[in-house]
């Protein structure tokens, strides 16, 4: 029994900024939201079912926010879902919106992903001391850093690698007029700047942003009515534990099985030949190589190659994070979602001056926890055959 | 629409349970039940999706370790909502309406004795003019009780009639943390707490955990002779605002029951009503009618995890279908303050 | 002895949150000592004023400046208050409706017991002396028996009214939530060997591998790890970071190393501090060997170990940890 075919119709996102103090969060999530509408031409009335979704409530400190958004975000009165897989939350929560309209129970679904990280603090809210462990933690930085020195020892990378990735995707970000981080820069600025968690540099860092971005998705008969169609040709979501024994943190194997069960979705055999643009989660320069060969765009130790050979900047093969990505602009909760989206605008022709010239199919990905939680998927400007 | 039923059901409620707040070695021997009753092992799950709150927990990603209960290598296809289990259920029921998958493992887990739970939910109201306040969760739902009193709607004696006959009920169910039925003439003489609701009138604080399997079409039949065939699932939720709110009903339980095609022929209804006077506005709103039998479990008033409480109800119910009590049964659920967001859940013995 | 140990956590910010235009509004009124609500499409008088019109979805601008008096419509009395509210002594929530409002407001009155509130009661915001633009601004207190006025009109503030020269934009919103945090009971065996100066693991009985600390679902199995090991506390650093950025909360001064290290008999890194070592000879696959701290400081935590310092023994080979990578 096959999916109902859904697409995309409509993207919003807001400017993303270090602190949005000129809005609430129900303001921050309506600036995407309505932008969202407005593309796909409906109005907050046509909508079936709104779908939310955003990384931990301590961030904003309130308890499941979408309850007092509700009316706000024009909820009242419809069903509302509030989805939570960590980092990888933007992507899992268009998934959830993409299966109200793939199981035939909607047609017109909107989904909005925000996070006002300037609220508090995410370092205080992520490394909150348990009680008899050392409290060596020290925020997603921390966290990640170890696991960034394992790739480079394995894969044997040069150790600049990371620092191109920053440069390209900083530079990218100057094409995107939603980007919070707009400023040109150089492999030589990223290596000169201060090392935070030592393999990782400030420049090799995401932001901490405000933001928010919303997605619309209907039902072949809405979407018959849009000039531009994003089709969903697949989603995906994995899940695997923090730490166990043994367990690959590299190249996680939830990652892997995820990419498998996309590609053979979407009828996709050979990724870096058929996808025109990927938009991947990369918090942390170093992780574009090593979800390029999670991703399998690369073999084992080889995505650092692409990265170097500049086969993932706009033009390349396989151009990665063309808006910037999240080294540009991390509102956590809808980092992923800026993901999903911004590769529905590839395929739609709709990206602007970050557009890849003839895109038809894109990938989104997002991943959370430690690199446990994966959610992807595959957009097309043409409607899946499958 | 597939043909979906509820298969398998486990649970846990405590009044104190002194392990972990990501409650990891709770689920797994809910899991385990829930192995026994299918027949399966995880490998023949294709979906799980659970639901809990960080702020339940007292920390962020707190449902992150719960999932080593399952045995996630190799990794598993799965999802999380910070919502009432029972809202995993209607995620776990999509995916499985998409085609996706056949079967599907949901559960929920909270341990809110960890804090201070009517404190910790006033953090669920809005954050800039009522949080501040710090409005408890018994207070506000004390307001609405009074409102219904004022209104003529309700009064203590029916409220006390709910508290009766839950509790009464209560004894004969093993999970239950408050149980023993008196009468209702001493339930009214017993102290106000949060006027016009004694202590009685509010779900106790309970931690605990459920599990509840799905399955779609031959993979159901091949469970159980009797399963809970899905025959209407719908979901809606009002604005959280108590004073443009009409508190004195619940719209969106009544959207939710008109969404399934009313629920005339329901026999017994598991109903989540943390308070008792929330039992009168969903008995009414829900359109139930008057000889349906409501909550032989004894209800949240003997029970009530966070955040298993409404997938709690379903199960129970469906365990109704599964033994040939009744063939037309409602499992609800409620979340946010003062019934702010209502599922409905009917499940029939046959489809 | 109970089966689980625990201890308290408080978890607590203060949050800095930015109001938006229409909340602006209201609390810059409270500030000011005045009710700010609005008028809806559908034509009722609400405060606060929500941020957009419940029908039409567009940002709320139609504001009316409300009286301080209003009218109870339902209350409660906080027999037992929780910390943060108006009072720390029994005292009334009540929704009041603002004369010429259509819709209450949750808010608190202060009265000194349950006989001196009803629905209908009468109240008047008592402001508080030095306000911030708050709802903790002020309290309602029983308003004093007067001749009936007649009814106060919304006064339309949306054009006639200029915009105070400081807005307020912004609040800050304290929450401190109080949690007693408990291991899980295959935790707490650790800890407890801690206190007694053992590492203690723990072999799931399906995949065999040994996890330090034990485990309450063995992540690949789903069932508890069961018989005890005891390890040693000489390991090999797998990968580590150094932390060179200072944020709220930490509890050690950086930099400083935080490392994975395998235990010897270990089948999962340990994380933990390596000292006694410049930080740029750190590398992976160093051997190291546990600090205890004097025993009379003990307790049932990883912290008896105050960090890790080179073994003096060889480094260990790649292959033999780059499977726990």
């Amino acid at each position: 029994m096959g999916k109902t075919p859904a697409a995309v119709i409509g993207v919003g996102q807001t400017h993303h900024r270090a602190k949005r103090e000129d809005v609430s969060m129900a303001g921050l999530c309506r600036e995407a939201m309505d932008r969202a509408l407005e593309d796909a031409g409906l109005t907050l009335d046509e909508i079936d079912a709104i779908v939310v979704g955003k990384a931990p409530d301590l961030f904003e400190g309130v308890m499941m926010p979408e309850l007092y958004l509700a009316e706000a975000l024009g909820a009242a009165g419809k069903p509302l879902l509030r989805v939570h897989t960590a980092g990888s939350v933007g992507g899992s929560t268009a998934i959830v919106a993409a299966s109200l309209v793939q199981s035939g129970v909607h047609k017109k679904v909107l989904t909005v992903a925000f996070e006002k990280q300037s609220e508090s603090n995410a370092m205080w809210a992520l490394s909150v001391p348990v009680p008899f462990v050392m409290p060596v933690h020290a925020g997603a930085g921390g966290y990640f850093a170890p696991h960034v020195r394992s790739y480079i020892r394995r894969s044997g990378a040069p150790t600049h690698i990371g620092a191109i990735v920053a440069a390209k995707d900083r530079t990218n970000a100057l094409k995107n007029p939603y980007a919070h981080l707009r400023e040109e820069k150089t492999v030589d600025m990223v290596l000169a700047s201060q090392m935070l968690w030592d393999p990782i540099r400030y420049e090799e860092t995401c932001p901490s942003s405000d933001g928010a971005c919303a997605l619309v998705i209907a039902d072949e008969d809405v979407a018959k009515s849009s000039p531009n169609p994003a089709w969903i040709h697949g989603t995906v979501m994995r899940s695997e534990p923090t730490t166990a024994a043994e367990r690959d943190q590299v190249n996680p194997q939830a990652g892997r099985d995820a990419a498998a069960a996309l590609w053979k979705q979407a009828g996709i055999t050979s990724p870096i030949d058929e996808i025109d643009a990927a938009e991947i989660y990369v918090p942390f320069s170093w992780f574009e190589p090593m979800w390029l060969e999670n991703l399998g765009f690369a073999a084992e130790g080889d995505g650092w190659k692409l990265t170097e050979a500049g086969e993932t900047a706009m033009g390349g093969r396989i151009p990665v994070n063309c808006s910037g990505g999240v080294l540009s602009s991390n509102p956590i909760g809808a980092s992923g979602m800026l993901r999903f989206g911004e590769a529905a605008l590839q395929v739609r022709g709709a990206a602007g001056e970050h557009q890849v010239d003839g895109a038809r199919k894109a990938l989104g990905h997002a991943y959370g926890g430690g690199s446990q939680f994966f959610a992807m998927w595959v957009v097309g400007a043409d409607k899946p055959t499958n | 629409m597939r043909d979906v039923a509820v298969v398998g059901f486990a649970q846990r409620q405590l009044q104190d349970y002194d392990g972990s707040p990501q409650c990891a070695e709770l689920l797994v021997p809910l899991f385990a039940e829930c192995y026994e009753q299918t027949g399966w092992t995880k490998k023949d799950i294709g979906f799980w999706c659970s639901g809990s709150s960080d702020y339940l927990a007292g920390r962020s990603f707190s449902f992150v370790s719960a999932i080593d209960a399952i045995g996630v290598l190799p990794p598993v296809n799965e999802s999380h909502v910070e919502m009432d289990a029972a809202w995993a259920l209607y995620e776990a029921w999509l995916k499985i309406q998409t085609g996706e998958v056949d079967t599907a493992l949901v559960f929920g887990f909270g341990k809110a004795s960890a804090g201070v739970l009517r404190r910790t939910l006033a953090l669920q109201l809005d954050p800039y003019t009522l949080t501040p306040l710090w409005p408890d969760t018994v207070s506000i739902a004390a307001l609405q009780a009074r409102l219904g009193i004022d209104a003529g709607l309700w009064d203590e004696t029916a409220m006390a009639e709910v508290v009766n006959r839950s509790l009464s009920d209560a004894e004969k169910n093993e999970y239950a943390v408050r149980a023993g039925g008196s009468s209702v003439a001493d339930l009214l003489a017993r102290p106000m707490f949060a006027d016009p609701l004694r202590k009685h009138d509010a779900a106790p604080v309970t931690d605990g955990a459920a599990a509840i399997v799905l399955a779609a079409g031959d993979k159901a039949r091949e469970v159980r002779e009797r399963p809970a065939w899905i025959t209407g699932l719908s979901h809606f939720t009002d604005g959280l605002q108590l004073g443009t709110r009409e508190l004195t009903r619940s719209e969106s339980a009544s959207r939710a029951a008109a969404a399934v095609g009313g629920l005339d022929g329901v026999e017994i209804a598991e109903v989540h009503a943390p308070f008792s006077h929330q039992e009168l506005i969903l008995r009414r709103d829900l359109g139930l009618a008057d000889d349906v039998r409501i909550n032989p479990s004894g209800g949240p008033l003997a029970g009530n995890p966070m955040f298993t409480g409404g997938a709690i109800r379903i199960g129970e119910a469906a365990r109704r279908i599964w033994d040939g009590t009744a063939d037309k049964v409602l499992g609800h659920a409620t979340s946010g303050p003062a019934l702010q967001q209502n599922l409905v859940c009917v499940m029939e013995g046959t489809n | 002895m109970s089966r689980t140990l625990s201890a308290p956590v408080t978890v607590s910010f203060d949050y800095t949150r930015s109001v938006g235009p229409v909340i602006g509004r209201f609390l810059t009124g409270l500030r000011d000592g005045r009710f700010v609500g609005a008028r809806l499409s559908d034509g009722r008088v609400v405060v606060p004023p929500p941020e957009f019109d419940p029908v039409t979805h567009e940002a709320t601008a139609d504001f009316v400046d409300l009286p301080e008096t209003g009218t109870v419509t339902s209350w409660t009395w906080v027999s037992e208050p929780v910390a943060g509210q108006p009072f720390d002594r029994p005292f009334a929530f009540a929704l009041v409706t603002l004369d010429g409002a259509d819709a209450p407001f949750l808010h608190a009155v202060d009265v000194a017991s349950p006989d001196e509130i009803s629905t209908g009661l009468k109240v008047r915001a008592r402001w508080a002396a030095e306000r911030t633009g708050a709802m903790t601004d002020l309290v309602f207190e029983p308003a004093p028996v007067e001749p009936v006025e007649t009814p106060t009109e919304p006064v339309s503030t949306s054009s006639t009214n200029e915009t105070p020269a400081e807005p307020v934009t912004g609040i800050v919103t304290p929450v401190s939530l109080d949690y007693t945090y408990a291991a899980s009971p295959e935790e707490s065996a650790f800890f407890r060997g801690l206190s007694e100066g053992r590492i203690v693991g723990q072999r799931c009985p399906k995949c065999e591998k040994v996890y330090v600390p034990p485990r309450p679902a063995c992540p690949t199995d789903g069932v508890p790890t069961v018989e005890e090991i005891e390890l040693s506390d000489t390991g090999t650093v797998t990968t580590f970071c150094i932390v060179n950025v200072p944020f709220l909360g930490q509890k050690i001064a950086p930099p400083y190393v935080s490392a994975y290290i395998l235990l010897d008999g270990a089948d999962i890194a340990l994380q933990h501090l390596i000292l006694d070592i410049p930080v740029d000879e750190i590398r992976m696959g160093l051997r190291v060997k546990a600090v205890w701290k004097p025993r009379d400081e003990w307790g049932t935590t990883i912290e008896n170990i105050s960090h890790f310092a080179p073994a003096d023994e060889p480094d260990a080979d790649f292959d033999t940890y780059k499977h726990h990578l």
